[in-house]
């Protein structure tokens, strides 16, 4: 049997475990917690948890998908995770400038480090004080040839086309070789 | 008695706050991952700093603030070796190189570099040793505290912002190759020039401040300047190995894959 997978990356609270949640058909595996900036200081202590989902295609195919931890140091964790991806998504929470820079810094940082295709999501689109995909674009530096997709974590249709999209660039990607 | 601890419970801001409420008389050592510092202080004020790793002897400060040029430096260096700071100091006087003020805000410039540095430390130990003072030979300064607490926080967010927007130093640099993007046509500091000289896609950018003598901070505001203004990208430096595997698919052929890829896309779209 074949397992591949892809990586949910992006900043704390975003909407990764949602994210995965909508398409798995396992119970997202998650034990972390919502950990305050005082608790963040002891992080040593605490365990590094992910989320982890599944989708079996069939009998020989399943994919999983991965989740990584919200925390800042994030840099030996994405090693393990980046492990024989397919691509990666970057969650963004429209709604929440101040995060936008932490985004752009992972986004800027993992695509440099992994040659693989990703996209990013617009998620939490379904607020009110979200902003559009075209000045999110702006706001997080994409080239125009990256794909940014509008989405809703729990939605799963807007969950399956973030999912494609990705899948239809690494397709792509393979003709391009 | 010595205060020690460790500044994960105790972080350089309150220190600071203690030494200048206490007005203590003392010199405080911080023993951070990559350096060692020394900061004094009389009666609560900042007198004096040092750390390990750079050339704090008046004639590196004043080379450093450009006052005196590095052959100058080289003549003082080897003419004067055995002259404290403040018999170099008195002698550059007294010479008509250089004015009493110009000595004075050199140093200054100096120590508070070094403290406001401090700021970002949040690993190490700490050790307060009362009384204990740079040699008389030492020019020292006298600074009030409160404003370079004020100073020094307004520099940790600023450092902290600039770590969330690069937060990997391993990571390379290379120009953006598009139009409009020409580094020639842009008007850029001497230290902006210093980086994009070492711009190379096997330098990183940790690389590129150790030849620079820049901290974190410093390279990290000049890297996002040039980021901010599409000069140039992040990349994987050229020496640095993929992630195990990371290299996309496992190479089996072509045909393979893509129809593992169009298996995914089917099972997704009737999810
Ligand atoms: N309104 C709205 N809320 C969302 C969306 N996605 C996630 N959330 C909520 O945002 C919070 C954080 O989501 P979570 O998936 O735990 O984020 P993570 O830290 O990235 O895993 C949760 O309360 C979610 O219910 C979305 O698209 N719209
Ligand atoms: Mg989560």
């Amino acid at each position: 049997m074949q397992t591949v997978k892809m990586v949910v990356t992006g900043p704390f609270n975003s909407g990764k475990t949602a994210f995965i949640q909508s398409v798995s058909e396992i119970d997202v595996v998650s034990t972390e917690r919502k950990i305050s900036s005082e608790e963040e200081r002891i992080k040593e202590t605490t365990t590094v948890a992910m989320d982890f989902g599944r989708i079996t295609v069939d009998d020989d195919l399943v994919l999983y998908l991965f989740g990584t931890p919200g925390q800042k140091r994030f840099d030996f964790m994405w090693e393990i995770l980046s492990e024989g991806m397919l691509g990666f998504v970057v969650m963004v929470d429209s709604a929440r400038p101040e995060t936008f820079r932490e985004a752009r810094g992972i986004l800027q940082t993992f695509r440099a480090y992994a040659p693989t295709p990703y996209v990013v999501a617009a998620n939490k689109q379904d607020m009110d004080d979200a902003w559009e995909v075209d000045d999110l674009r702006i706001a997080l530096k994409l080239d125009p040839k990256v794909k940014m997709l509008p989405c809703v974590a729990m939605d799963k249709e807007t969950v399956k086309s973030v999912l494609l999209e990705l899948l239809y660039s690494i397709l792509e990607e393979m003709k391009e070789e | 008695m010595a205060l020690k601890g460790n500044l994960r419970d105790f972080s350089v801001t309150q220190l600071l706050n203690l030494i200048n409420l206490a007005r203590k008389t003392g010199t405080l050592t911080l023993e951070g991952p990559d350096a060692i510092a020394w900061v004094s202080f009389r009666e609560g004020k900042l007198i004096y700093a040092q750390i390990g790793n750079e050339d704090g002897s008046l004639t590196g400060i004043l080379t450093k603030a450009g006052k005196i040029s590095p052959k100058q430096a080289k003549v003082i260096r080897t003419h004067a070796t055995e002259k404290s700071d403040k018999e170099l100091g008195l002698l550059l006087i007294n010479a008509g190189y250089l004015s009493q003020q110009d000595i004075l805000a050199s140093l200054r410039e100096y120590i508070l570099n070094i403290v406001y540095q401090l700021f970002t430390w949040v690993e190490g130990l700490f050790r307060f040793d009362a009384d204990v003072l740079p040699p008389d030979e030492s020019i020292t300064i006298r600074l009030d505290l409160e404003n370079i607490i004020m100073e020094g926080t307004r520099h940790l967010q600023e450092y902290e912002m600039l770590k969330e927007e690069i937060p990997n130093l391993e990571m390379g640099l290379t120009f953006v190759e598009r139009p409009g993007a020409n580094i020639r046509d842009v008007q850029l500091t001497v230290e902006e020039w210093k980086v994009v000289s070492y711009i190379n896609p096997k330098n990183t950018i940790r690389q590129i401040a150790k030849a620079n003598k820049m901290n974190e901070l410093d390279i990290r505001r000049v890297v996002y300047g040039l980021l901010q203004a599409g000069l140039v990208e992040i990349i994987r430096p050229e020496g640095m190995p993929l992630p195990p595997q990371a290299q996309k698919l496992p190479p089996v052929d072509t045909k393979q894959q893509t129809s593992l890829v169009n298996k995914l896309i089917d099972r997704i779209r009737s999810l």
